[in-house]
């Protein structure tokens, strides 16, 4: 029935490679999240333009982004790219899935945020003289990013689990993709992946914990 | 000299305004009055550029102001305007409301914009308020928030369309005093109001709008005590 022999030694002494692999981890999710962040806005901002062609692009993009896996989209920067003979090492197509889906995903947050402020806030801004640009970012941004805070902290959680899909375009730095090679080098599945899990689930927490510090600072209004 | 000559404006069939022409020289305080729709406050948008004209000429300081060719950033640096919604940014503390646009559109150091920040929030009453948030203010010292707000770009005009419009009566007349202050100082205003007895005391001029078209202008004394077409008269036996 169960005979199988917990080893915890071995796996605990990996621990500092993992930890390695949670830094890659942690670093492909932060970069995809601000690509994420700033292609999101540009779409959630065309999503609302007048011109036809510009919220063509934004819907297709945010179309495809939001309601196809994540995996075919990591699978499409890697061997679909390469179809075309533009070569993305793992890590680039990794990061360029992920970053594709976060700015769909958040271009659709971002276009509910830009509702939640009133116009009257830009004719005040244009009012004083700002122009329509500096308007939108001293004015219209700030307020928006509160008002979207907590879901993009939701993308940001999703944007680190999405990274252990690496492993499928042969990513072996991030944590999953360390915690694959030590499992097959040792066949200790259990251990290395239930260590693994941990170690996402404690990256995740800290995020979510330390958007909440850094929401209590920055939005005292 | 604020200069309109002939303006016509129209939303699809709806006339808003029908050749409007009005005339307000340095240092003057014309009120306009009328019903709702009427287009006073359309006439304001129309005056700073936010909103589009037909046809006529609107100059401000021999600036036109719907030509192509006029930088409108900067001639609304000259014009400020006030909203029946105060429009606080609720992001910014009562200081950095103020502050933004000197600092932002006129380039000011932070020493500079703080220094006309203060004065002018000391200004209208709300000295002891700078590092609050607008959420915190009640809805009259939101308004004479965005008084200051208006005046630190030391506009050479002011506008106040409807400012106690939404505010509880008790809370209007510290609105109306900052105003009159405003006026006593020599600023040049235009201002679409509902309040009667204060149109009538700081005006030079009063205008009745009317569906667009301007019925009447002439002195407080002309407009209230002698008003010489019926629409005008019509209107002052409803409202007063």
């Amino acid at each position: 029935m169960f005979n199988y022999t917990f080893h915890w030694r071995p796996a605990i002494q990996a621990l500092p490679q993992m930890l390695g692999g949670a830094v890659v981890t942690l670093q492909i999710a932060v970069i995809s999240m601000i690509i994420g962040i700033l292609i999101g806005v540009v779409l959630a901002v065309m999503s609302g333009s007048s011109s036809k062609i510009l919220r063509g692009i934004a819907g297709t993009w945010i179309e495809i982004a939001r309601n196809t896996p994540a995996l075919f989209q990591i699978y499409m920067a890697y061997f679909g790219l390469g179809q075309f003979g533009i070569h993305l090492d793992s890590f680039v197509a990794l990061l360029s899935g992920i970053a594709f889906n976060n700015a769909g995903y958040l271009a659709e947050t971002f276009r509910g945020g830009l509702r939640a402020v009133p116009a009257t806030q830009v004719r005040a801004a244009r009012s004083l003289g700002f122009g329509p640009i500096s308007a939108f970012r001293l004015i219209v941004l700030p307020q928006m990013f509160r008002a979207v805070f907590y879901p993009m902290t939701n993308q940001m959680v999703w944007a680190i689990l999405m990274t252990s899909l690496g492993v499928v375009v042969g990513l072996n730095s991030d944590l999953t993709g360390v915690t694959q090679e030590l499992n097959v080098k040792t066949f200790r599945t259990f251990e290395y992946f239930a260590i693994a899990a941990v170690l996402y689930y404690l990256i995740a927490k800290a995020v979510t914990l330390g958007a909440r510090a850094f929401a209590y600072r920055l939005f005292r209004y | 000299m604020i200069e309109i000559e002939n303006v016509h404006k129209s939303f699809g069939d709806l006339k808003v305004l029908d050749n409007v022409s009005l005339t307000v020289k340095k240092g003057e305080v014309v009120s306009i009055i009328g019903g709702s729709g009427s287009g006073k406050s359309t006439l304001l948008m129309c005056i700073n550029g936010l909103e589009p004209i037909q046809s006529g000429s609107i100059r401000v300081d021999g600036i036109e102001v719907h030509a192509k060719g006029t930088d409108i950033n900067k001639l609304r640096t000259k014009i400020g305007i006030v909203f029946q919604q105060w429009n606080a940014f609720p992001h910014l503390t009562v200081l950095e409301n103020v502050t933004l646009a000197p600092r932002k559109v006129l380039k000011k150091s932070k020493a500079e914009a703080d220094a006309i920040g203060r004065k002018q929030l000391e200004h209208v009453g709300l000295g002891d308020k700078l590092d609050v948030y607008p959420s915190k203010l009640s809805g009259g010292q939101q308004q004479r928030m965005a008084i200051a707000r208006a005046l630190a770009m030391e506009p050479q005009y002011m506008l106040f369309d409807e400012v106690t419009s939404a505010l509880d009566p008790q809370l209007v007349g510290e609105v109306l005093d900052t105003m009159r202050l405003l006026a006593k100082e020599g600023m040049t205003m235009i201002l679409v109001t509902h309040e009667m007895a204060f149109a009538r005391e700081v005006s030079d001029r009063v205008a009745f709008f009317k569906s667009g078209k301007m019925h009447e202008i002439g002195t407080p004394e002309q407009i209230f005590g002698n008003p010489q077409r019926p629409e005008t008269a019509q209107f002052l036996a409803s409202v007063l």
